[in-house]
């Protein structure tokens, strides 16, 4: 379980970073590391050359305007999880967050880190492409925006090329009055790997009905997927409906299968969880509403 | 490449491959050989160490990713050679630990958790040991003895501040 030779290098600045990345095809950016290093140690993977990201000033923090939520690449998983801009305006993530690895990786993990790795089952990544989050890759020429959904192709397969460096991730904020959100995972313990997880957020008018709402599932394909939801829009929460639209929008998604979890398993545990947090997302963005309503009385 | 690490106190120098992980420059080149090595991709737990106070597997990172940084190991949680901290104490007593291999670990984890929280829940105790594996005890003791080491150290604590305000008083 060592790593074969490499050089290591930490740059000061995201362009000398770039041009590091740039010079050298088989050099890799690092961060917090808690996937790289253990693809390392297996030798799974073997870059030439480290180029040594986790400090850089322009790749951290959590900032936000009217339209968004926008996390530096290398901001830790715990400092995004205990942030309050994320818990106040992000919470889908803010509830994810708990799911990804252990304590202790998550000191040391980073949100771009997991988008970059893009493990099918991860957590970060999955609610990205639920709320159709943009993702910003910066390398040589510039910064090149994907969304979300572009940016996963396949199992720890992304559009980053040679020479990209993830620089920030971009979550959309819902700016209407009654939102709520919810995610559920099952996997074999708690912060395992997932085999399905599943992350909602919804949007409901003031008679209660849908106004939007928004899926996805992960460990179920090899990548995270966004659940076609739009049948729902202008129904009222019922969970026969819900269901039916979590089937259709999943039943032909093809399912990995492994030694933990079969293909068939997944798909019927994507239905439940799937629909399960949507039934949620409801109940939660009643609940937020109740309470802004009590504060606006107080 | 030549690093220099702040380790229980203490500036430590070296000049390592890159590929050294800090878990294998610890016990290699440092000689604390308390961290154990166990799986070395990130799944046991047993190489935990605490950075800037904060638990953090030392296999997950290469020693020159780690200047800079505060870094305890379990040799650098006990009061005095010989002695033992109130966390050590407690798992002795409670039998939480068996062959030991988890126990650093354990430990540090625990002690990281105990500064942050002092009142911590069973369910504190159990999501902040979740990343560190132990084959013999079952766990139960180990929680029990974090428990232990939370009450006592509410004690303490409670102590040194009644002690503070008599001193306060008197002064
Ligand atoms: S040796 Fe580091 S986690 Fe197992
Ligand atoms: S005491 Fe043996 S592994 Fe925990």
């Amino acid at each position: 379980m060592k790593s074969a030779p490499f050089d290591y290098a930490r740059p000061e600045s995201l362009a000398e970073a770039c041009a590091m990345l740039a010079a050298d095809e088989d050099a890799r950016a690092i961060a917090g590391g808690q996937s790289l290093i253990p693809m390392m140690a297996m030798r799974l993977a073997r870059p030439t050359k480290l180029v040594d990201i986790y400090r850089l000033p322009e790749l951290h923090g959590i900032g936000s305007d009217e339209d968004s939520v926008t996390i530096g690449a290398a901001t830790r998983q715990v400092e995004a999880e205990h942030s309050p801009t994320v818990h106040g305006l992000l919470p889908l993530l803010a509830k994810a967050l708990p799911w990804v690895g252990h304590p202790p990786t998550r000191n040391r993990g980073t949100v771009g880190g997991s988008l970059a790795n893009a493990d099918p089952a991860a957590e970060i990544p999955l609610v990205a492409v639920a709320l159709g989050a943009k993702i910003d890759v910066t390398n040589l020429n510039g910064v090149t925006t994907y969304d979300a959904d572009d940016f996963f192709i396949g199992p720890m397969l992304t559009a980053l090329a040679p020479g990209d460096c993830l620089s920030a991730v971009r979550f959309p904020r819902w700016r209407r009055a009654c939102v709520g959100s919810a995610f559920h995972e099952v996997s074999a313990r708690r912060s395992d790997f997932a085999f399905v997880a599943a992350a909602a957020q919804v949007a409901l008018d003031p008679e209660g009905r849908i106004a939007g709402a928004a899926l996805g599932i992960g460990g179920l394909g090899d990548r995270p997927v966004h659940v076609d939801t739009t049948a729902l829009g202008g129904e009222r929460p019922q969970q026969l409906l819900i269901g039916e639209v979590v089937r259709a929008g999943t039943h032909e998604i093809e399912a990995m299968s492994d030694l933990q979890a079969s293909a068939s398993y997944r798909q019927r545990v994507a239905v439940g969880l799937g629909t399960r947090a949507l039934l949620d997302a409801c109940v939660d963005a009643v609940g937020r509403d109740a309470e802004a309503r009590r504060r606006g009385l107080a | 490449m030549k690093v220099a690490l702040n380790i229980n106190g203490e500036t430590r120098t070296a000049d390592l491959e890159p590929r050294k992980t800090l878990l294998d420059a610890l016990r290699e080149d440092f000689g604390l050989v308390g961290t154990r090595a166990g799986c070395e991709h990130g799944v046991c737990g047993a190489c935990s160490v605490l950075i800037d106070g904060a638990p953090a597997r030392a296999c997950l990172l290469f020693a020159v990713q780690a200047d800079g940084y505060v870094i305890t190991t379990i040799e650098g949680v006990a009061p005095a050679p010989g002695e033992l901290n109130v966390v050590q104490d407690a798992f002795c007593e409670t039998h939480g630990l068996q062959c030991g291999y988890c126990t650093p670990g354990m430990i540090l984890t625990a002690h990281a958790l105990l500064a942050r929280n002092p009142h911590p829940t069973r369910h504190d105790i159990v999501q902040a040991i979740s990343g560190n594996l132990c084959r013999c005890t079952g766990y139960g003791q180990i929680v029990e003895a974090i428990e232990r080491a939370a009450e006592r150290l509410r004690v303490v604590n409670a102590q040194e501040a009644a002690g503070h305000a008599n001193e306060e008083e008197r002064g």
